[in-house]
């Protein structure tokens, strides 16, 4: 089709192969920034727009899904990626979220790992449910 | 030649008016401007936020006095529309970010506006009290009762001037008619009905009825391992109250009856654009995913804002688009980390002036653009607090594409992705415009002379 190797090489395009057609053009940033992504993630296979992907995007805000890892994850129609860790149930997860954003927990011992079920959550462990009470800046 | 309200000649020049927000450096989520929307004279303009706040503005009466200088908006009203719910059964965090505010038309000495966010639909109503009983019988003035053996006369109680004071009541809530996520609601030109649309689905409500609603398209499949699209924007029709739109992930557009039976799954209308197969990518698909779709005023076009471009459709035509706009080509060369970033998933609204001769939308690095569709002209903006000096014209700014940047240029590394205008406003009659960068709302006006 085209004299280029453009695979390789998108961003040397000078200004005289910018006079080409404008169709020509139109697909090789494109093309070269996909097999940018591939040489990244090589295992990223499949083409986004499946069912897997869009499931994803439908099950946002939903805790509890097991993670793949970056590279192998396929990114829903919103490019939402799961939620890193798995969770036991409801008061598991505020625990967790309870340890991350306030040390002063008290804990059962020495704890590295978010480990799950280390003690029985009471109502002062769980955290807020944040609500603005504060007015909002554009107001003020 | 005179500009006329409307035209992007060379002539309209932009100024700054007002910035309304703080300048920080690290922005709370909670002040993320999520939506922005005049009501229907743009005497007020509302906003909606991550905190689930909505905050409203009001224009001042133009003073015989400062004949040059336009109404500023100023806070009318604030108030909590939505607060954050954890779904226990479903295992669900429903944020309280309100994702859309739609105002219904005027009847009476209120105002009433729509606020969602992805579960709820709030109908909230605005009003004003400047007058305030005084002279009770039983009630002293502090609302203390009276004890009616010390009562030897009796007086009628009068209305007295009070401060002004303005309340915010929720007077509906449409909850628990959504699986997924609203993305979309809509008021109805007959001012009884209003849709919501969600990933999958569409209901239609009563204003009155808050315990129950019509599903109007259904779009999930019995096997979700076949779904192959969700909707991702919908609008009535600003005239015919049985027609309206849908977009899709796909890139395509249904426009629907309700005429032709009660549940709109078959299209009246669909609008495609035919691709060319050997231009197909990997981020094909994500790129022509639809973010907005608008009814112009006039009702005859809509217009659709994917990743790179705006489109404008005429509604008797559905093969492809009339017009299409380039809004920032340069991102071509870049899809691979705007996607690793996950900015190839911003979704950028788009909205037509008054007279549907300008049509705007946002981009990267607090930078919007403007597209004249007659004189084919277009320019593109920044919200910054640089340019904040009162009336300051605009200047207009431009992204060099490789090769030699000249001064003034920004090049396309440069370009911080980080600041996004998704969401802006167009006032119904004047050139007034509402531009959402981040956790700041500017309002831009054009130069009066």
């Amino acid at each position: 089709m085209s004299q280029k190797q453009e695979e390789e090489n998108p961003a040397e395009e000078t200004g005289e192969e910018k006079q080409d057609t404008q169709e020509k053009e139109g697909i090789l940033p494109e093309r070269a920034e996909e097999a940018k992504l591939k040489a990244k993630y090589p295992s990223l296979g499949q083409k986004p727009g499946g069912s897997d992907f869009l499931m994803k995007r439908l099950q946002k805000g939903v805790w509890g899904i097991i993670s793949y890892p970056l590279s192998l994850e396929p990114k829903g129609v919103l490019g939402m990626k799961s939620v890193e860790q798995k969770y036991f149930d409801s008061g598991d997860y505020n625990m967790a979220k309870a340890k991350m954003k306030n040390k002063q927990l008290p804990s059962a011992g020495p704890d590295k790992n978010l480990v799950t079920g280390d003690h029985i959550p009471t109502p002062q462990d769980l955290p807020q449910r944040k609500s603005s009470l504060v007015t909002s800046k554009l107001a003020g | 030649m005179i500009p006329g309200i409307g035209t992007l000649t060379q002539d309209t020049l932009w100024c700054f008016s007002q910035v309304k927000g703080t300048i920080e450096i690290g922005t709370t989520e909670a002040d993320i401007i999520s939506t922005v929307e005049f009501n229907h004279t743009g005497e007020l303009l509302a906003t909606g936020d991550k905190g689930g706040r909505v905050v409203i503005f009001q224009r001042e009466q133009e003073s015989k006095n400062q004949v040059h200088r336009r109404g500023e908006y100023n806070v009318y009203s604030t108030f909590q529309s939505h607060e954050p719910e954890f779904d226990y059964l479903k295992s669900l965090e429903i944020e309280e970010k309100i994702n859309k505010i739609r105002w219904l038309p005027q009847q009476n000495a209120a105002y009433f506006l729509l606020s969602t966010n992805d579960k709820t639909v709030k109908l909230w109503k605005v009003s004003e009290r400047d007058k305030r009983p005084e002279g009770y019988n039983l009630k002293d003035e502090e609302g203390r009762l009276r004890d009616p053996a010390t009562i030897t006369t009796l007086r009628v109680p009068v209305l007295r001037p009070m401060d002004l004071m303005v309340e915010a009541t929720p007077r509906r809530v449409f909850a628990n008619a959504h699986t997924y996520h609203i993305n979309s609601i809509s008021v109805n030109s007959d001012y009884e009905t209003y849709m919501s649309a969600d990933d999958l689905r569409i209901n239609l409500w009563n204003f009155e009825i808050t315990n129950q609603s019509f599903n109007i398209v259904d779009i999930k499949p019995a096997n979700m391992e076949e779904l192959t699209e969700v909707i991702t924007a919908a609008e009535f029709h600003p005239h015919h109250c049985n027609t309206f739109v849908y977009s899709s992930s796909k890139g395509t557009i249904r426009l629907c009856d309700m005429r032709a039976s009660a549940l709109c799954d078959r299209h009246t209308k669909f609008f495609e654009e035919p691709e060319d197969p050997s231009n197909r990518s990997f981020f094909s698909e994500i790129i022509s995913s639809i973010s907005d779709v608008k009814f112009s005023h006039s009702g005859r076009y809509i217009m659709t804002r994917d990743y790179l471009t705006v489109k404008v459709w005429d509604l008797n035509m559905e093969n492809r688009p009339i017009e299409t706009y380039q809004v920032h080509d340069y991102l071509r060369s870049k899809l691979c980390s705007l996607y690793e970033n996950d900015c190839i998933f911003d979704k950028f609204e788009c909205v037509w002036n008054g007279s549907d001769s300008v049509i705007m939308t946002g981009s990267y690095n607090n930078f919007f653009r403007m597209f004249d569709r007659n004189t084919k002209r277009d320019v593109t903006l920044e919200a910054s607090r640089e340019n904040s000096k009162p009336r300051a014209i605009l200047k207009p700014r431009k992204v060099c594409v490789g090769g030699k940047r000249r001064k003034d240029e920004i090049s396309v590394d440069s370009l911080d992705f980080s600041k996004k205008i998704l969401h802006t406003a167009w006032h119904p009659s004047e050139n007034i415009i509402a531009v959402a960068a981040t956790n700041n709302l500017y309002i831009f006006q054009d130069k009066v002379n």
